[in-house]
């Protein structure tokens, strides 16, 4: 289809599970070099790309933060060649007999996940789903070779490849949450034409799907005055057809609840009005489920916006997004921060 | 892969590039059950200029025949199926996606979260699953059902797909170290070695290969492929589930294994469609050994080849089956060892380069 589709596969290839994000990171670092100023990790390995804004010095500063890492697995035990795992980040069990993943030992090596045959179980599982503890990695090779090449501890990915499905969609694992990282790329590509006064902090964050701890750590170090969080939300489809979950490929979701400041809000939902971008409230009653959990109480607190990209079958190996949504995320994200002037933070406040 | 390198140079019976490539193409074209199209096609691409009569019959069973030379020859069949386990579409529901039904024996805890391929031209498609975060921890001790299932192609699908579409795990053949990981091993092993063996046929014996059509489903192609040959003795060239995975309970031994992998090749005496002709057993056994070839009985229960069909066609045709063994087999993901593999056709080879007349001239005993 495009670049866009060009970068994402490159992404959703790359390994990056939650604690282990270097692979991932060296290739977003690519993407971001020519789109900013400098280039930074953090102590917990999340990457920081700052570009300078135009305004005069001491300028004001948005964060964006877009978790890179993904879920995925981790060995515990090796036992006459095949490998036991457990998850990092949440997995249905139910998904995983049959899938493609890489075991990543001394070297990478492809292998798939096993339901062992009823016999070899216990009583107590039957024919129902077989839960993790149950489940095999099979890498083919013979077991004296496993041991060498495999330890316990090391790290388990999905392996299906990406699928492009009609209407612009794209099919695969972890675009939780690679499409946001995408999203924040073509934002800051929109950002090279365009002026904008504050200084934009874009975050590659580590860890959202076990510990929030790039979203807790980064925003420390970069004391933004407001950030905008990105990250999918639910899209509607099988099983999953409530409140919850918005269209799929017709617009971006707006976070409406407590970790949203509302001025915030209403300033993006003007912003989307405006620019007649789509977009969906998304309610989020008690949490987001989001970076911005973390990044709302980081030091004094900060102001957050969430900002959602439908995904049908999130955690599973076949996500699927809808690239016109990540365009508009980014086309709404870049507009927002062009905006961003002088008079902007007192807004953002609390007289209703 | 080690072993690639060494595999180079086809010394009749090895396994080499040439193969791997012909069981690559056929792993990874579409067939199920019904719609055997695409496999035919290789099959009839590859065996055109080898075969000495070639005809595709009512069912869409490919028979072909090679002669051999000299006198008395016995009439071989050979028989391994062109089709796979898959789906068929059923119903497009208003939001774009599709109600699939299963085609063969297929555990519907193999399907959420995969990729599949549908209809002739392979369209992309994702069999989803509903986000771990909705579910509740006793609804994920329940399978989901395949009625809830769907098969989603995107939102602009159109009429591009429509029920009565075929469509398979997406899966495509990857080699690793001893390893074979590809969908469809069964029996696609059978389908490249019976290619195998018309192209270097034995020259004792006619070879009358059947690729057949709906053994997963029936065993229905078998049936009248065996009534057409008419043969003096007919093989089932298959796979056959490897269950050699260690037990939950480290102490407890896996006895119910049903073969094992880098064992060689999986000699029947007895499944649950067939008793094998024990001079057909002996036969094997015997090439085996002679030959210096690894060998082992698959373990008598369950189970069934297409030879379930043919032994009792006509009078009764003496019978035997012999297998590849594969992991996994009726997922999206099987696994198996080229060597296995190559045993078997060296297997295959070695027996029928043995037969004569005498060995079925007597009555059948055991």
């Amino acid at each position: 289809m495009n670049d866009l589709v060009d970068l994402l596969k490159k992404m959703l290839t790359a390994p990056g599970l939650s604690g282990f994000e270097s692979p991932i990171r060296e290739i977003i670092r690519e993407a971001w070099q020519p789109l900013t100023d400098e280039l930074s990790v953090s102590k917990i390995g999340s990457l920081h790309g700052f570009k300078e804004g135009q305004g005069v010095s001491p300028r004001k500063r948005v964060l964006i933060s877009a978790h890179m890492d993904a879920i995925g697995m981790m060995v515990t035990h090796i036992q006459d060649g095949f490998i036991r795992i457990t998850e990092i980040g949440g997995i249905d069990h139910r998904i995983l007999p049959g899938q493609p993943v890489v075991v990543h030992g001394r070297e990478d090596l492809p292998g798939v996940v096993v339901q062992p045959p009823g016999f070899l179980l216990p009583d107590s599982v039957s024919d129902g789903p077989v839960e993790m503890k149950y489940l095999l990695v099979d890498v083919g090779l013979p077991p004296e070779e496993v041991l060498e090449k495999v330890r316990i501890g090391d790290t388990v990915s999905y392996a299906q490849e990406p699928l492009e499905l009609t209407g612009e969609a794209l099919a695969g694992h972890t675009l939780d949450n690679r499409v946001s990282v995408a999203a924040t790329t073509l934002c800051l590509e929109a950002l090279q034409n365009r002026n904008h006064n504050w200084d934009v902090w874009a975050v590659a964050s580590a860890q959202e799907e076990e510990t929030l701890g790039g979203a807790l750590t980064s925003p420390f170090e970069i004391r933004p005055d407001i950030a905008i969080v990105i990250d999918v939300c639910f899209a509607k489809g099988p099983g999953s057809s409530d409140w919850q979950s918005l269209p799929f490929g017709e617009g971006v979701g707006l976070g409406y609840g407590p970790n949203i400041h509302p001025a915030l809000f209403d300033a993006f939902e003007k912003k989307a009005k405006a620019l007649e971008i789509p977009y969906h409230r998304d309610l989020m009653p008690k949490m987001s489920g989001t970076d911005a959990m973390a990044v709302q109480i980081v030091a004094e607190g900060i102001p957050c916006a969430v900002l959602g990209i439908p995904l049908r079958y999130m955690h599973t190996p076949v996500e699927t997004v809808s690239l016109k949504d990540i365009r508009r995320a980014g086309r709404l994200m870049a507009a927002f921060i062009a905006d961003l002037d002088d008079t902007t933070l007192d807004k953002i406040n609390w007289e209703e | 892969m080690t072993k690639n390198s060494e595999l180079t140079a086809n010394k009749g019976f090895d396994i080499g590039e040439q193969q791997i490539e012909l069981l690559e193409k056929l792993c990874n074209a579409t067939a199920v059950s019904g719609d055997e199209h695409e496999v035919r096609q290789i099959v009839l691409a590859e065996i055109k200029s080898f075969a000495d009569e070639i005809e595709v019959d009512a069912l869409g069973n490919v028979l072909a025949k090679r002669f051999g030379s000299g006198e008395n020859r016995v009439r071989v069949m050979l028989a391994a199926h062109m089709d796979e386990i898959g789906f068929m579409i059923v119903k497009k529901h208003d939001d774009n996606l599709f109600q699939f039904e299963r085609v063969g024996g297929i555990d519907e805890r193999q399907l959420p979260g995969k990729a599949v391929l549908v209809g002739r031209d392979h369209l992309a498609g994702v069999i989803g699953a509903k986000p771990i975060h909705m579910t509740t921890a006793d609804e994920r001790m329940k399978k989901i059902p395949v009625d809830a299932l769907r098969i989603d192609l995107g939102p602009e699908i159109g009429d591009k797909v429509k029920p009565g579409d075929r469509a398979t795990f997406a899966t495509r053949f990857k080699l690793h170290g001893p390893s074979i990981l590809a969908k469809a091993l069964d029996d696609r092993f059978g389908v490249s070695m019976l290619i195998e063996l018309l192209k270097h046929p034995p020259a004792n014996i006619d070879l009358l290969t059947a690729f057949t059509v709906q053994e997963e489903v029936g065993l229905r192609g078998a049936r009248v492929a065996a009534y057409k040959f008419n043969p003096d003795m007919a093989i089932a060239v298959d796979s056959t589930p490897a269950y050699d995975l260690p037990h939950w309970d480290e102490e407890d031994e896996n006895v119910q294994y049903n073969t094992h992998l880098d064992a060689g090749p999986a000699i029947y005496v007895m499944d649950r469609a067939t008793i094998a002709d024990r001079r057909l057993v002996n036969l094997f056994t015997r090439a085996a050994e002679a030959e210096g070839i690894p060998y082992q009985y698959r373990q008598p229960g369950g189970g069934g080849t297409d030879a379930g069909v043919i032994h009792k066609t006509r009078a009764g045709i003496p019978s035997i089956s012999v297998s590849v063994p594969s992991r996994y087999a009726h997922s999206a993901i099987g696994l198996a060892r080229i060597e296995d593999w190559e045993n078997t056709l060296r297997l295959l080879h070695a027996a029928l380069s043995r037969v004569t007349p005498d060995l079925l001239a007597g009555e059948r005993r055991g």
